[in-house]
């Protein structure tokens, strides 16, 4: 498959990742068993890393996490730089993102979800603060989320159109 | 107190005449119904783009709410300019031969006004858009239909054009990519009907709404053409390209003479375009291409979907190469387009368009739009294939 059909896919399953393989290539125009087949090249790579479902918490009554952003800022290390400490992060389940950042006053952002503030605040002071590089760290506790990974969670997308026009 | 004047023929003869559009009727019926499917539709699923919504209120915030000059703001027919010298290579001058419209379908009224005397014939690429004929007739003209068929991909033959001219006909009128066929015109296909073109010294006028949804390859414009330029006018507008349907702004481009014969229409009628439009259509031509080219990635991956799908279920269609429109032939079921249609509306509540409403030689057609979500296109085909089977 050509590399603008391999993006086309991407595209597609980025949107719908439950699209099967055979439709799929009746839209991009190949057939099912080369779209399985570079789906399974695309996996191997690691260029499709999983498959999750887009959930908005917000709906779900008694939803019971607290997500918080976390400025660190720390203290790079000869030859490794920022990844050591980064990677450390990364190993905590509760953190669900970690970013190097340019043009801050601090270096790392973290996501971290918690079930309760208490929670958060006991990883941020005993967990995170305590780690060798990190300086400081400043919490921000995520109010509502109104667009995650591109989509509009409380996107209302009626069809405003006439039933018949010509 | 009001005294009923009376008047024999309140409305004239002409106005009269006119048949009310196919279309409307059946929207009546498909508008009643809970739980339909509407293939019917002709005009993208997609909401304007963000960036030209916000550049309109922008505009608005700012107070640009003032008229603009007749012809339409400067630095958009700059931009239309550029876009059509870019995208189609076809130039014209932005001060003399471009003029925004109400839509292309003001367009299509004021070329017609313009070049029409009372008994002219215009010849008609049909199917087509349901404006044509009566815009003719309006304009004292007399409509003469060319036929296209699916076995000929819906083009438009020589032998088709030179068999209906007569010494009345002043110019032809079609819509390359088509509306309702999905039908298209290479360069190649245009280049064996001008030595007619010439012959006859016809007028073409050219509706090429639907150019940037050209599948697989880019629009031929015959306006391109060596020779053509002088005797073309062309129609283009932001509806379909850009998802901008409600904005109604659309744009004509000829030479200077036919430009200021319609802009004397355009000025007495429409004195100019909305303002806030424009703005829109400025940050469209600007900034929106990307925007466009998502769009259309989107409605050639469904028009792939829906092909397949109608030809599986034993429709046979030929494969649209633009606008957003499939036209499958419903000959097989032994039933017309309207029986047809109205069958798949009643028992399958899928509301598509009887393709006779476009002219006869639409007739055992159906137009369904694939523009519209994939869930809708899917469960659409799944109902369509039901009534097959009962029909088989």
């Amino acid at each position: 498959m050509d590399r603008l059909k391999q993006r086309e896919l991407l595209h597609l399953l980025e949107e719908d990742s439950r699209m099967s393989a055979e439709q799929i290539g009746k839209m991009i125009g190949e057939p099912t068993e080369v779209v399985e087949q570079t789906i399974a090249a695309l996996e191997a790579e690691k260029v499709i890393v999983k498959y999750p479902a887009l959930v908005n918490w917000e709906r779900v009554d008694d939803h019971p996490y607290v997500n918080a952003m976390i400025d660190v800022k720390v203290t790079p290390k000869r030859d490794v730089g920022f990844d050591e400490v980064a990677e450390r992060i990364c190993r905590f389940p509760e953190v669900k993102a970690v970013y190097l950042m340019s043009g801050a006053s601090y270096d790392l952002s973290i996501i971290l979800e918690g079930k309760t503030m208490k929670e958060v605040a006991t990883f941020v002071s005993q967990k995170l603060s305590t780690l060798d590089s990190v300086v400081s760290t400043a919490t921000h506790f995520i109010l509502k989320r109104y667009k995650h990974d591109g989509i509009e969670l409380e996107d209302r997308d009626e069809d405003h159109r006439m039933v018949v026009t010509p | 107190m009001s005294t009923q004047v009376k008047v024999k023929n309140r409305l004239s003869n002409t106005v009269q005449s006119l048949k009310p559009s196919g279309i409307r009727r059946f929207f009546d019926l498909a508008a009643s119904m809970e739980g339909v499917i509407s293939l019917g539709v002709g005009e993208p699923d997609f909401v304007t783009p963000w960036r030209m919504r916000e550049a309109s209120i922008s505009s608005l915030e700012r107070g640009h709410t003032a008229y603009t000059s007749n012809a339409g703001m400067l630095p958009l027919r700059v931009e239309i300019q550029k876009y059509l010298e870019e995208r189609f290579s076809v130039s014209y001058h932005p001060e003399t031969e471009i003029l925004v419209t109400v839509g292309a379908s003001e367009a299509i009224d004021i070329a017609l006004r313009a070049i029409l005397d009372p008994g002219d014939e215009v010849l008609v690429v049909e199917p087509c858009y349901v404006s044509y004929e009566p815009v003719i007739r309006l304009a004292g003209g007399v409509p003469v239909f060319l036929k296209t068929t699916m076995e000929n991909e819906f083009k438009l033959t020589p032998q088709e054009l030179e068999t209906h001219i007569t010494a009345r006909t002043k110019a032809i009128i079609f819509c390359y990519p088509n509306n309702p066929t999905g039908g298209t015109m290479t360069a190649e296909e245009w280049k064996t009907l001008l030595p007619i073109i010439e012959k006859h010294d016809l007028m073409v006028i050219s509706d090429e709404i639907y150019a940037e949804l050209t599948y697989g390859r880019m629009h031929d414009s015959i306006a391109a053409l060596p020779g053509m330029k002088d005797r073309t006018i062309l129609i283009s507008g932001f509806s379909k390209a850009f998802a901008m349907t409600g904005w109604r702004l659309g744009y004509v481009c000829a030479s200077p003479d036919l430009l200021a014969g319609m802009l004397k229409i355009h000025q007495y009628t429409m004195l100019c375009a909305p303002t806030m439009a424009q703005m829109a259509a400025l940050e469209a031509l600007r900034h929106g291409r990307s925007d466009m080219e998502r769009m259309i990635e989107s409605y050639r991956q469904r028009r792939n979907y829906v092909v397949d799908g109608f030809r599986q279920i034993g429709l046979t269609c030929h494969e649209p190469d633009g606008a957003f429109y499939a036209f499958p032939s419903v000959a097989s079921t032994g039933f017309s387009s309207s029986e047809f249609a109205e069958k798949l509306l009643m028992e399958e509540k899928v509301a598509v368009v009887p393709g006779d409403v476009f002219g006869e030689s639409g007739q055992g057609h159906i137009r369904c739009s694939y523009a519209t979500s994939m869930e809708q296109l899917k469960k659409a085909l799944e109902r369509m294939e039901r009534l097959m089977g009962r029909l088989s």
